[in-house]
């Protein structure tokens, strides 16, 4: 972790822009051309982990803080879950699509499919933030091996 | 023949979890089971000369798309089942950093043996 | 086409088999990647974009898990395999399994026959006919996914959710009472003083 390549950290760093992006983009155009909230997320959080990768912990946590992961992904599974309740509060019916119904768009256009690019939206946090605690996590977690004691005593029990 | 060959790819996944010792190796062989069978579903919906289910301009009458689009369905399950893999790989990844902590091994014979000494 | 399908499938036959059976486990993780990969090549060519996007994303961050899992903790070899009766039985398991496979596969359509041409009111053929008129959305994937079948991507958010906090919960630092009760092994009620 110490001897850090100038190159890679500076790549990374004019990289990282271009990819988080490009998964904005894969996000919300995910109803019009391929991608939508699940590549989107994945690129979303690979963007962080790059910087994880690269540039190490502390800056990972300055770009995007553990606290502010957590609520992402709360925030993320939530709107999908309220998007699908307020279908059912405006037609009845437990995730429908009640903006294409009510206003419906042209099509070809970006604002046209309803609930969808909400839900993509809410998938792609959600998607973004999880993996990005997962690789911290494993980034923090230190294997220990010379603790025969802590062994010992998880044996004796 | 391309559903023998996806077989074939699940059949060495299946062997692997079967026949591996070591933790990475049986997670690495899941890995390609699943592949497999996403590559096998995708083939049972493939249409011959079939365009993506994606609607250009060009192709924006409903009835003549349905006619030479392949098929949707087992595209969008596929979807789901691609992030399923990962989150599950993330977890068997855990598992077996925490055996690894705890008996500083990947084999799951020693893990075996380590759990039979600790009892009696 | 065909040809150029069972290239990849061989391709990825190989490097199956070679994730399996070489010893170094950095190969392995490269080999498994090879794998992934050809199967983005292959959704690819079957007319779904959306799948090979998000494989080769997917495979990307697999591939960074696997790594951490195995190099970076100073793992680099693996043991042996199974011996004795075993990798015998799961062989002869496997060939009864491709035997009934292959018989099995005569009774479905051909290939580049989707299922959908098939059977007469086959889901598929609705979700693309009313597809754009009922969701607007012109990539009939996400249509389905989210419109049609969103109970589905409901469970697999939930399936998320649950396998992620599963692993934060597994990687997390050991709590202060845990690290107490392991100190004090036997007498869990005494307070550290």
């Amino acid at each position: 972790m110490k001897n850090r390549s100038l190159i890679i950290e500076r790549v990374s760093r004019w990289m990282t822009p271009f990819i988080f992006l490009y998964g904005v983009y894969v996000v919300l155009y995910g109803h019009l051309s391929p991608g939508g909230g699940f590549p989107g997320g994945v690129i979303l959080s690979s963007a962080f982990i790059l910087i994880l990768l690269a540039k190490g912990k502390q800056q990972a946590l300055k770009n995007l803080p553990y606290g502010l992961a957590k609520k992402l992904d709360a925030i993320g599974a939530l709107a999908f879950i309220s998007v699908a309740l307020l279908g059912f509060v405006f037609t009845g019916v437990f995730f429908a699509n009640f903006l294409q119904q009510l206003w419906p768009g042209e099509p070809f256009h970006i604002l046209n499919a309803g609930t969808i690019i909400l839900n993509n939206i809410a998938i792609g946090l959600k998607v973004c933030a999880s993996l990005f605690l997962v690789l911290l996590f494993l980034s923090i977690l230190r294997i220990s091996f010379g603790k025969k004691g802590q062994m010992q005593s998880m044996e004796d029990r | 023949m391309v559903y023998i060959l996806a077989t074939i790819l699940l059949i060495v996944g299946l062997f692997g979890v079967f026949t591996q010792k070591n933790l990475i190796k049986i997670i690495i062989s899941v890995s390609i089971i699943e592949s497999a069978v996403n590559v096998f579903l995708i083939l049972v919906g493939y249409r011959s000369g079939g365009i993506a289910p994606l609607m250009t301009e060009q192709h924006s009458q409903a009835e003549v798309f349905a006619l030479h689009s392949v098929d949707p369905l087992p595209q969008a399950m596929i979807l789901t089942s691609i992030v399923i893999s990962l989150s599950i790989l993330a977890l068997m990844v855990a598992i077996s950093l925490r055996l690894y902590h705890v008996y500083g091994t990947y084999d799951i014979t020693e893990i075996r043996k380590a759990r039979l000494n600790s009892k009696s | 086409m065909e040809a150029l399908l069972i290239l990849l499938l061989l391709f990825m036959i190989i490097s199956a088999v070679v994730a399996l059976y070489t010893e170094e486990l950095l190969s392995a993780v490269i080999a498994v990647g090879a794998v992934g990969f050809g199967s983005s090549a292959v959704f690819l060519l079957l007319g779904a974009p959306d799948l090979a996007i998000t494989q080769i994303v997917v495979e990307v961050a697999a591939l960074v898990l696997l790594i951490r899992a195995t190099i970076s903790i100073g793992v680099k070899t693996t043991s042996a395999w199974r011996s004795g009766w075993q990798p015998k039985a799961v062989a002869a398991a496997a060939v009864i399994f491709l035997v009934f496979a292959f018989l099995s596969f005569r009774d479905m359509p051909e290939f580049s026959v989707p299922v959908m041409d098939r059977i007469a009111d086959a889901p598929s053929i609705f979700y693309l006919e009313d597809g754009l008129s009922s969701t607007g959305s012109t990539n009939h994937v996400m249509g389905v996914l989210l419109d049609f079948r969103a109970y589905d991507t409901l469970g697999e958010a939930t399936i998320i959710f649950t396998a992620v906090f599963g692993t934060l919960t597994l990687l997390r630092k050991r709590g202060k009472k845990a690290v107490n009760r392991n100190e004090y092994s036997g007498e869990k009620t005494s307070p550290k003083g």
